[in-house]
């Protein structure tokens, strides 16, 4: 087997509603190698957070996953029964979801909590294992082993966040997924959390999927970034290739608003509103926004194609005769 | 030359007696600021969560009373002014808040927003003259009134409800926009329209505006001068460009440094020094001694002043005090070149 560690092949998810269904994932394709970093990045709404949660199979119905599978070293995560799926997560693949300090409960201690998380998995081992493995999942965060005794409301928000990250790791998994892993604290705590995640992270040899619409804290944390639009990966690419040369137009207004530290007084917005995933408009979802869009863009859906091996972009700008067919 | 708004050292204690202990939290000491009529100001105010920029917010917008100093306007005390200069104050003193959605009723269109405040002061003649102001105000903030008007604040976005607060302020023909992180709950892809929105009204109608933010990358980008806060205090005050490009208090070169730049090969905080953590912080002395990499034992003696570097340029720190110019150059702070 090659090193490839996760393979997500044209997933969809639909959210029936009494309006109608709302396709929030459609068509989304990329696979992860071990130890990568990939960024998903997009506007709020673009179905972030739906393929993360659909990766860790924990939408809740009536959500649906018509089409598309998931396949973590060499296991289809959508074939497994839902107690086969349950083991999984955390063990295999794990999450810090969005607003995860909220997610602690608290009326729990934090030791309970790991507790908790191991009985769940069958690890029942002696209360002072226990300590010692929970005291030194708190160290790999930063955080002091007494804070185990603590409850959540005793810890900052960057606190809580580490915690969360120690549950994320607690059981070794070969992908975690961080959704928006710091909107929520200030600067200097982002900064430590997330090099935490990262120092982690490669003490484990694990896969990083960081959810996100802040590109600086892409540049600063990720090797590749899949940008999202209305459900789907219109451009996927390497982090310097995205932020150098970013082909979909999608990409290069995401990139061209960026607030920098080179430029002042110089707004680069991307005119017009996110589509409804109710009512999509027609052929590509971004046409209706675009100022490149050709005549048959609001007629037909552009195939993902390859530009270079690693950098595949979704849009009639690049005609698929002229580059490769199949992923290298 | 006037002084419309004026606040004079002014701070804030909240004080909370209980039966067993009583607690009394600075939010804010010792700030001043004013603006000119005729000399509109571009300032924006930084600083993490708890570092008092609601609070300033709320004093300068008159919602709270300050504990200490006083804020005038138009040359009176806000707590003694009349009801005609009430009512002046809340037209030409203009806020704008962190979530848009929370000012909206749900089950009103969104005119309900911009038709109140036209008739609350009383400023359109007519109901064909009230639209055309909701619409040359919407138009103004890049918006089209008829993909605006007639919906319900679910329908639009969270960057249009923004720009619809905006030019809510601005119908009332405002001198002054106090816009409290108004863009940290939208889209870091839409915040650059919103913010153009406001540089605008500024260069424009020549409309003061003091941009309260967290995220000194956009404080940088629209303003001209830069107050940073640090648990209530100013740690350091001037030019913006200046403030951020070569940060001298140890806090704005931690804030500087943490900032995650859109650069892949600019690596974060490369340069940072790490903070000597054993020390805490006396009561007595500056607040951030806790944090500082370069603290020294009278740091932990005394609160710094503010300490002129220049005649537009303050930081708050014993690094820059006369008696220690020698050490400051020696083995003090670094300049930061990004
Ligand atoms: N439980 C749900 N029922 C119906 N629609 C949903 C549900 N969850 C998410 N959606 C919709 O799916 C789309 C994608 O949402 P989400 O994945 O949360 O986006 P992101 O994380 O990128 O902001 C949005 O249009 C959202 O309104
Ligand atoms: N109404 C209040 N009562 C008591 N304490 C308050 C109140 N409002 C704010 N504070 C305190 O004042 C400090 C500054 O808060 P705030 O002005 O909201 O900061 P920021 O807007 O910079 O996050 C915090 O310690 C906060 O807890
Ligand atoms: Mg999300
Ligand atoms: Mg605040």
């Amino acid at each position: 087997m090659s090193d490839l560690t996760l393979k997500v092949d044209n997933l969809h998810v639909h959210f029936p509603t009494p309006a109608g269904v709302v396709k929030a994932v459609n068509g989304v394709t990329f696979t992860l190698r071990q130890r990568e970093r990939l960024g998903l990045v997009g506007e709020s709404g673009s179905g972030k957070t739906t393929t993360a949660l659909a990766l860790m199979r924990l939408l809740a119905p009536p959500a649906r996953i018509p089409h598309g599978s998931m396949i973590l070293d060499g296991v289809d995560l959508l074939a497994l029964s839902e107690e086969k799926m349950r083991q999984a997560r955390f063990a295999e693949i794990s999450m810090v979801p969005q607003g995860a300090m909220n997610s602690l409960n608290p009326v729990m201690r934090i030791r309970s909590q790991f507790v908790e998380l191991f009985q769940a998995h069958g690890q029942f081992t002696s209360s002072s294992d226990i300590d010692a493995r929970i005291a030194s999942l708190l160290e790999q965060v930063g955080l002091n082993p007494s804070v185990a005794g603590m409850f959540p409301h005793e810890l900052s928000g960057g606190m809580k966040q580490r915690v969360c990250i120690a549950m994320a790791v607690a059981l070794r998994p070969k992908v975690i997924i961080a959704d928006e892993p710091t909107s929520a604290l200030d600067v200097v705590v982002q900064r430590q959390v997330m090099e935490t995640l990262g120092r982690v992270q490669e003490a484990l040899g694990a896969t990083v999927i960081l959810v996100g619409h802040d590109m600086g804290l892409m540049a600063q944390f990720v090797d590749r970034i899949g940008v999202m639009y209305a459900g789907r990966l219109v451009e996927v690419g390497p982090v310097r290739t995205i932020f150098r040369t970013p082909k979909h137009p999608y990409t290069q207004m995401l990139i061209a608003s960026i607030p920098t530290l080179e430029q002042k007084k110089l707004f680069k917005g991307i005119p017009g509103v996110a589509p409804s995933l109710l009512n999509p408009p027609s052929g590509c979802p971004f046409h209706v926004r675009c100022d490149q869009r050709l005549e048959h863009c609001s007629r037909i859906v552009p195939d993902s194609i390859a530009l270079s091996p690693d950098h595949w972009v979704a849009c009639h700008l690049y005609p698929k005769e002229e580059h490769h067919d199949q992923p290298a | 030359m006037t002084s419309l708004l004026e606040a004079r050292s002014i701070g804030k204690t909240f004080r909370s007696s209980g039966f067993f202990r009583r607690t009394s939290n600075v939010a804010l000491a010792d700030f001043s600021l004013s603006i000119d009529e005729g000399k509109p100001i571009l300032t924006a105010i930084a600083g993490e969560s708890g570092s008092g920029k609601t609070t300033l917010t709320r004093l300068l917008l008159g919602i709270i009373e300050p504990t200490d100093g006083a804020i005038h306007y138009r040359g009176t005390d806000l707590r003694a002014m009349n009801h005609a200069q009430k009512r002046q104050f809340r037209q030409e003193v203009q806020a704008i808040f962190q979530d848009p959605f929370e000012v909206y009723n749900p089950f009103y269109k969104v005119d309900h927003v911009l038709r109140t405040p036209l008739a609350k002061f009383g400023l359109a003649a007519s109901e064909a003259d009230a639209r055309r102001q909701m619409e040359a105000a919407l138009e103004k903030v890049g918006l089209r009134p008829e993909e605006t008007l007639g919906r319900y604040p679910h329908q639009l976005s969270g960057g249009q409800r923004q720009r619809i607060m905006i030019a809510r302020a601005l119908m009332l023909n405002p001198k002054i926009i106090i816009a409290d992180e108004p863009v940290s709950m939208v889209d870091a892809s839409l915040r650059a329209t919103i913010l153009e929105s406001l540089l605008t009204l500024h260069q424009e109608f020549g409309i003061s505006l003091i941009y309260v933010t967290h995220d000194l990358t956009t404080a940088y980008q629209l303003c001209n001068d830069i107050y940073i806060l640090y648990r209530g205090s100013i740690a350091e005050s001037g030019d913006v460009t200046e403030v951020i490009k070569d940060p001298k208090h140890p806090y704005t070169q931690l804030l500087v440094g943490s900032i995650p730049l859109p650069n892949p090969d600019q690596r974060w905080g490369a340069d940072q020094p790490t903070p000597k953590t054993m020390r805490s912080a006396a009561a007595s002395g500056c607040l951030f001694a806790d944090r500082c990499p370069y603290v020294m034992d009278r740091c932990l003696a005394s609160v710094p002043p503010m300490i002129a570097l220049s005649p537009t340029r303050g930081a708050a720190c014993f690094l820059y005090d006369d008696d220690h110019a020698a050490h400051s150059t020696r083995d003090g702070v670094q300049q930061h070149s990004r």
